[in-house]
């Protein structure tokens, strides 16, 4: 039971953006990936959800190839944040978290309270029937979560564990927000999900992450425990720049100050 | 009354369907009001409350009395109700497929691939084997219609959508460009027409619903209803697609089925409507935009309601092209044009920070 990619190949427009990479997340885990930009972080995330097929490897979910399950049993099983979000028209903040149930089967109370419990969730309440053009960037990043979360609500479900993808989940969000989006997906994995998240802020992937993978051009420069991977030297090589990576023995945080600092 | 008022919880909870759900009761009583109104008004001065109370006393109709109710104006009624129906929903559809609530089959050249469709029934149909033509019959010029329209369809959001994502941009230009050429072929069909053609071409461009009959109501009302009733099936991926086409697949929905679905019933909508009566702006995009306004843009509703809201404003605007210059008749696309254009720019300039969004 678990989410895992062999050897995936993938070119877009000619330029090879997935070189062989592989990961595998585990239920109970928090999985970041990371890396520079371009490094293929989100064309990875984006194989992982089944939106693109890599053109070589293998993508199985809790065992089945999702190539696969059917539409319906594949949103049942993962749930997925994209990077943007626009919406053409103005909906409001129920109305686009209920569209994450559309292929629930359940009472109109049921989801009701779905939605209304993932708001309060997200830090949302009371913020229903506010309109989607009215929102800031941060607070349609978190709608939009909802609508990803209600969607695998139950982090174990009769066919095994639920997945949550995000794609930078926590790009235009401040401090105090971060903490509570990377504190959720946290529990989702500690009650038995499964979290893979792209990331680029590596002192909350540091913080919150079981598993890392740092991915260079398409390929795994390293994968592992937080520890193993967030070192001086794999992140000054992925990066290109001198990084160095300082331990707060108090709470476990990992700080990274540039080269310069010294 | 009946119970429109929504419960307070609902509503908090951002909750819209109950005004969804007021306001198509509301419509639907709108729709038999004028409808009633509609067939008791005429040039002959035949009154259904007069012939209704003669019907209820049990008295026999006169001759005349039948013919213009029955003959003229019941199939005008239902062909206003059935074209109006399709062309607001055909327009919701279309919008909610692109995205974008500027999306029109008349804007966009489907109304123009449905007239194409149409003028080449008419101009070439003599050339097809008499055992096709006579087996088409009456449903030839509605089919071509569909398939012109369709192809139009077809080709417009090839031309706009990459990787799933519709530029409006392209959207907008790609249907202008469209538009032109379909009716640069038009106009060759046309001047190649012999005298019996350009009668027909006339009659049936007129974009006018004086030519209402049961039997162009047999031939193109069949293809309407099937696109009506399919259209609600389409509001749960319509709003999914509203997030985009990889989110709507994340959450479940067959993406290309939808797709393909909304391309074919709007299609099958627009070119039907445009085979019995021409072409008939604004009522695509201002009643499914109006409707938005007023209820939010969740396709559980609006597409049921666009559809009785479309078909009430198009009994409307054919009792005021029958009045304004009685007893001759104006063509109903200037009227709905006439009212349409002014109040879809009133709409646009009211709410630009929506729609710039």
């Amino acid at each position: 039971m678990s989410l895992r990619a062999r050897s995936l190949h993938l070119s877009l427009g000619g330029r090879q953006v997935l070189n062989g990479i592989g990961l595998t997340a585990r239920p109970g885990h928090f999985s970041a990936i990371i890396g520079p930009n371009g490094s293929g972080k989100t064309t990875l995330l984006r194989a992982l959800t089944g939106e693109i097929a890599p053109q070589g490897g293998t993508i199985t979910l809790n065992g089945q190839p999702i190539d696969r399950l059917a539409p319906e049993t594949l949103a049942r099983r993962r749930a997925v944040l994209p990077q943007h979000s626009a919406l053409g028209f103005s909906f409001n903040v129920a109305e686009i978290v209920s569209i994450g149930l559309a292929t629930h089967v359940g009472t109109e109370a049921e989801r009701a309270r779905l939605i209304r419990a993932a708001l309060g969730l997200v830090g949302l309440p009371g913020h229903a029937g506010r309109l989607w053009q009215e929102l800031s960037g941060g607070e349609q990043q978190r709608v939009q979560l909802a609508r990803a979360l209600v969607q695998v609500w139950q982090p174990v479900g009769s066919d095994g564990p639920r997945w949550l993808l995000l794609d930078e989940p926590v790009s235009s969000l401040d401090i105090a927000q971060q903490l509570t989006v990377m504190r959720l997906a946290r529990d989702y994995a500690t009650r038995g999900g499964g979290v893979i998240a792209v990331m680029h802020d590596l002192n909350l992937t540091a913080m919150f992450a079981d598993h890392v993978l740092l991915m260079q051009d398409g390929r795994a420069l390293a994968e592992g425990r937080p520890a193993d991977v967030i070192t001086d030297d794999l992140l000054s090589r992925a990066y290109g720049c001198a990084l160095r990576v300082r331990h707060a023995p108090e709470d476990g945080v990992w700080l990274l100050p540039h080269g310069a600092v010294a | 009354m009946v119970a429109l008022a929504p419960p307070q919880a609902y509503s908090q909870a951002g909750d819209r369907r109950h005004l969804g759900r007021a306001l198509a009761i509301w419509l639907g009583l709108l729709l038999i009001a004028v409808s009633l109104l509609s067939l008791g008004h005429g040039a002959s001065g035949v009154s259904a409350s007069a012939v209704m109370g003669d019907w209820l006393a049990g008295r026999d109709l006169s001759a005349t009395d039948r013919v213009v109710l029955f003959d003229i104006r019941l199939p005008r009624l239902l062909t206003a109700v059935l074209v109006g129906a399709a062309l607001a929903v055909s327009g919701a559809v279309m919008q909610g497929l692109f995205r974008n609530p500027l999306a029109d089959p008349g804007l966009l050249g489907v109304s123009a691939g449905a007239s194409l469709g149409a003028i080449a029934a008419i101009v070439l149909g003599g050339l097809l084997p008499p055992a096709v033509a006579a087996f088409a019959g009456w449903h030839l010029v509605p089919l071509a219609a569909f398939a012109g329209s369709w192809l139009a369809m077809v080709a417009l959001y090839a031309i706009a959508t990459r990787q799933g994502r519709t530029s409006v941009a392209t959207m907008l230009l790609a249907g202008i460009a469209l538009a032109a050429m379909i009716a640069a072929v038009s106009g060759l069909m046309i001047y190649r027409a012999d005298d019996d053609q350009l009668r027909d071409l006339t009659f049936w461009g007129l974009g006018s619903l004086a030519g209402a009959s049961w039997t162009k109501l047999s031939a193109a009302g069949p293809v309407i209803i099937l696109a009506l009733v399919a259209a609600p099936f389409l509001a749960r991926g319509l709003n999914g697609l509203a997030l985009g086409e990889a989110a709507a697949a994340h959450v479940g929905l067959r993406v290309q089925r939808i797709k393909a679905a909304c391309i074919l019933s709007a299609a099958a909508a627009t070119g039907a409507s445009v085979a019995i009566s021409g072409g008939i702006g604004f009522v695509g995009i201002v009643v499914p935009h109006l409707l938005r306004l007023i209820a939010g843009p969740d396709h559980r509703w609006l597409l049921i309601n666009s559809g009785l809201l479309g078909a009430s404003v198009l009994i409307a605007a054919d009792m005021i092209s029958r009045s304004v210059v009685a007893p001759a008749e104006l063509p109903i696309g200037i009227v709905t044009a006439m009212i349409g254009g002014p109040f879809f720019m009133w709409v646009l300039l009211s709410n630009r920070r929506v729609l710039d969004a």
